[in-house]
């Protein structure tokens, strides 16, 4: 097979977890890394699997790998948090054959609430890594992580950025390399990690740490590109494609793939022929301390410079732009336009969105403190909601929410009432432990999950709710009810949030209740592709539209304040897109001259 | 020297096919190749961006920097003022003239603005092609998008490339005649 084919970073990492012989992967859905098991899920030869969160999804891979086979998991960098418990412990133990685990860092935190650098990840918990920077690379090496993993009996972690991931380029596709399985054999010393077994393998992972030290001076991976320059450039990832353009042929490179150990005797040897090094990284100073460190500080220009000075960006994507400038100390010439022309356009809820029925009941109601969580519905902390007080990361709605209600009934007087936010994917995800804490703890939460059937923000990924496997199989879909009743919370209603008379009396119901309560709002994402049991339960969803009667409008906005993108105001008078509508019915319910229908 | 597209549009407006069949073509003609897209939240309503890179030589970085593309296609008026920062001194800007108002304007926080055409003519060269009536007249408003192309492609001299067999490859069947004409009524337009 000798075809070139234009893949992603994603698609190419997919394409070489198949060419790699690799037999299960696992994932939790999370930009920019969702496309990879999707990806993976299209080859009958590979069990891919959603797992509700990244933990399990390292630790089913980690069981795969123990059981023999080659094994894979991947997640975007705020997923490798969740995934930290496995992620260290297995650094210690490897398993019986390959296990590669891609992290997908965001540069620029185009999708996410932080821009943490998890290169960090590597060096900490003593796991080898590869940064590839473009999808030739991401095919390449996670194949090559699966023979070093097993080689040196332990785990490859894969860092990639956001543009690696979702920029395309050209791959040569090659056929499937089966491997067959490690047959098992049990050995409780190396994988029962017991204190006295686990001293043991600190001084084995010591050992292939050492030996990937060599290594990294030694691979190809690192490579140095001499053009005779007494300049030099020492980069990683996409930020070799942007010095590439930036420096052409005028200075040495330092092109360093295999990241973690760095190769320090090549930086070495890079560094003293040069008078002046440029350390080209996103993120944090990862490469930088390591020049540093070496002693070549008074030559090396990364986000410092030797005076101390900053120099290169700390935060965002290092964009080819970004190092021009900051290198030649000026930006290209611009035109200079009239730049209040441009009207932002910030995500909003689609039309049709099940969310935006209980948000616009929320925004209504004082003394309510919402304490959202990741997902579509974050964006209701925007205008016309501003429903959302405080949001940090996957499923703190309610333990965070928690947290906050015991202290505000501190106060004798307190008419705060906490409501928690999450989606149905969230709370399967980390949700359900927070909730178990609000029973154990005797808190008295109002908890909302916003089922609408799918994981919705990262585009439409199954999850243990919806029905269906990643490979589209038939599952068990289940029973939220169930489960919020098998935690111990016995206040629960099912509510349809397009019915916003529902909405209120759910929320009056939840707020004059001194227990702990939970409403489950129940609709279909409108973008959902829908599954027979949807089409079952949800028999007249999106089937019609509302239409403003322009006789009957007094253009009193009210129906804006529901902040649906099908409804505008033109001439004092409403109107609704008629592309764009789906009959959720929100608008027509809050008009009060009744001129929606 | 590379030469530098850049799609821009709204969320919707099947710029990501079209990127996708430009780029797909332009592998066919031996060109290194690199594209880049952001996807996520902007998905939801917002504004939207392809990148496209291809050389003879090895392309190395998949962004266009500013003022370095040879030319911007606007799926929607105001996204080229937006992206115009972009362009090259003498690159030019393919504008469809079309209005999609965002949150703000519906919402009404402020109006659509007005003399965008006018505003990147003073700065810079501009073709204002009337793609969304072009495609409504052949049919089907989605078509848009390869009305556009058909423009870029023509602009671009890049009419040897087999673009009907691209699009039979990526368009669902029953689409693909469609799709071809919009493309080639695309390519009139450029003329």
């Amino acid at each position: 097979m000798a075809q070139k084919v234009l893949l992603t970073g994603n698609e190419a990492i997919a394409r070489g977890v198949f060419e790699a012989g690799v037999r299960f992967a696992s994932a939790y859905p999370g930009t920019p890394s969702t496309e990879i098991l999707e990806n993976i899920a299209e080859y009958k030869e590979i069990i891919a699997e959603w797992a509700p969160n990244e933990k399990v999804a390292l630790e089913t891979a980690f069981g795969a790998a123990i059981a023999g086979a080659r094994a894979f998991a991947s997640m975007k960098h705020v997923g490798l948090n969740v995934a930290a418990d496995p992620f260290f412990t297995i650094a210690y133990t490897g398993a019986n054959a390959g296990l590669v685990i891609v992290t997908a860092d965001e540069p620029g935190q185009h999708s996410s609430q932080n821009e943490q650098d998890n290169r960090n990840y590597a060096r900490s918990a003593k796991v080898p890594m590869l940064e590839p920077s473009d999808s030739a690379e991401c095919k390449d090496m996670v194949k090559y992580a699966f023979v070093l993993s097993e080689q040196y009996q332990c785990p490859v972690l894969i860092r990639l950025t956001t543009r690696v991931c979702h920029s395309k380029s050209l791959v040569q596709l090659e056929d499937r390399h089966e491997v067959p399985l490690v047959p098992y054999v049990k050995d409780s010393r190396r994988y029962v990690d017991v204190p006295a077994n686990a001293k043991i393998r600190r001084l084995e992972v010591e050992k292939h740490l050492d030996a990937f030290k060599a290594f990294s001076d030694e691979t190809e991976l690192n490579f140095i590109d001499d053009n005779k320059s007494d300049i030099g450039v020492i980069t990683s990832g996409m930020c070799y494609n942007y010095s590439k353009e930036v420096f052409a042929n005028t200075a040495n490179y330092l092109k360093i793939g295999f990241t973690y150990p760095l190769p320090m005797g090549k930086i070495k040897e890079f560094c003293s022929k040069l008078k002046k090094v440029y350390v080209i990284e996103e993120n944090d100073e990862y490469i930088e301390d390591a020049v540093k460190m070496l002693g070549y500080g008074n030559i090396c220009y990364g986000k410092y410079a030797p005076d101390g000075q900053r120099f290169l960006p700390f935060n965002g994507e290092l964009t080819a732009d970004e190092i021009r400038k900051s290198v030649t100390g000026q930006g290209c010439a611009l035109p200079q336009y009239d730049k209040t022309k441009i009207v932002a356009r910030p995500p909003a809820l689609c039309a049709g969105c099940p969310h935006r029925g209980l948000f616009y009941q929320l925004s209504k109601r004082k003394n309510v403190v919402i304490s959202g969580d990741i997902g579509c519905y974050t964006l209701a902390f925007a205008a016309p909601y501003n429903a959302m007080d405080f949001n940090s990361c996957m499923g703190a709605s309610i333990s965070s929410g928690h947290g906050a209600q015991k202290i505000f009934d501190q106060n004798a007087d307190n008419q705060k009432r906490i409501v928690s936010v999450l989606g149905d994917s969230t709370f399967f995800h980390s949700g359900m432990t927070s909730l178990l804490n609000v029973v154990y703890n005797k808190g008295n939460n109002i908890t909302v999950i916003l089922d609408n059937r799918i994981t919705g923000m990262t585009g439409h990924q199954q999850n243990p709710g919806t029905g269906f496997t990643a490979q589209n199989e038939p599952t068990d879909a289940v029973d939220i009810e169930g489960l919020v009743k098998a935690i111990g919370i016995t206040n629960i209603k099912v509510i349809d949030p397009n019915d916003l008379t529902a909405v209120n009396d759910a929320l009056d119901w939840a707020i004059n209740n001194k227990e702990a309560s939970v409403i489950i709002t129940r609709y279909p994402c409108v973008l959902k592709k829908f599954s027979q049991l949807d089409k079952t339960q949800f028999p007249e969803a999106f089937k019609q539209k509302c239409a403003v009667d322009q006789n009957k409008c007094i253009g009193c906005k009210a129906c804006l304040k529901c902040g649906c993108p099908a409804i505008s105001v033109t001439d004092k008078k409403a109107s609704i897109n008629a592309e764009m509508c789906v009959g959720c019915t929100v608008c027509k319910q809050i008009c009060p001259v009744k001129a929606i229908d | 020297m590379a030469k530098n597209i850049l799609l821009v549009g709204v969320g919707g407006q099947g710029t990501i096919l079209a990127s996708k069949i430009l780029s797909l073509g332009l592998t066919t003609a031996n060109y290194d190749v690199k594209m880049s897209e952001i996807h996520g939240m902007s998905q939801r309503g917002g504004s939207v961006t392809s990148h496209i890179r291809f050389d003879k030589d090895k392309v190395y970085s998949p962004v266009v920097e500013l003022g370095d593309a040879d030319i911007i296609v606007a799926f929607e008026k105001m996204e080229a003022l937006r992206y115009l920062d972009y362009l090259k001194k003498d690159g030019k800007v393919v504008v469809n003239d079309y209005e999609i108002p965002g949150m703000p304007i519906t919402s009404g926080v402020c109006d659509y603005p007005k003399g965008i055409i006018e505003e990147i003519k003073a700065h810079r060269d501009v073709i204002v092609v009337d793609a969304t009536a072009e495609a409504n007249k052949l049919g089907n408003a989605k078509i848009t998008n390869m009305i556009l192309l058909g423009t870029l492609i023509g602009k671009m001299k890049l009419t040897d490339i087999d673009w009907d067999t691209i699009i039979a490859q990526n368009v669902k069947p029953q689409f693909v005649e469609l799709n071809k004409k919009a493309l080639r009524r695309g390519i009139e337009l450029a003329e």
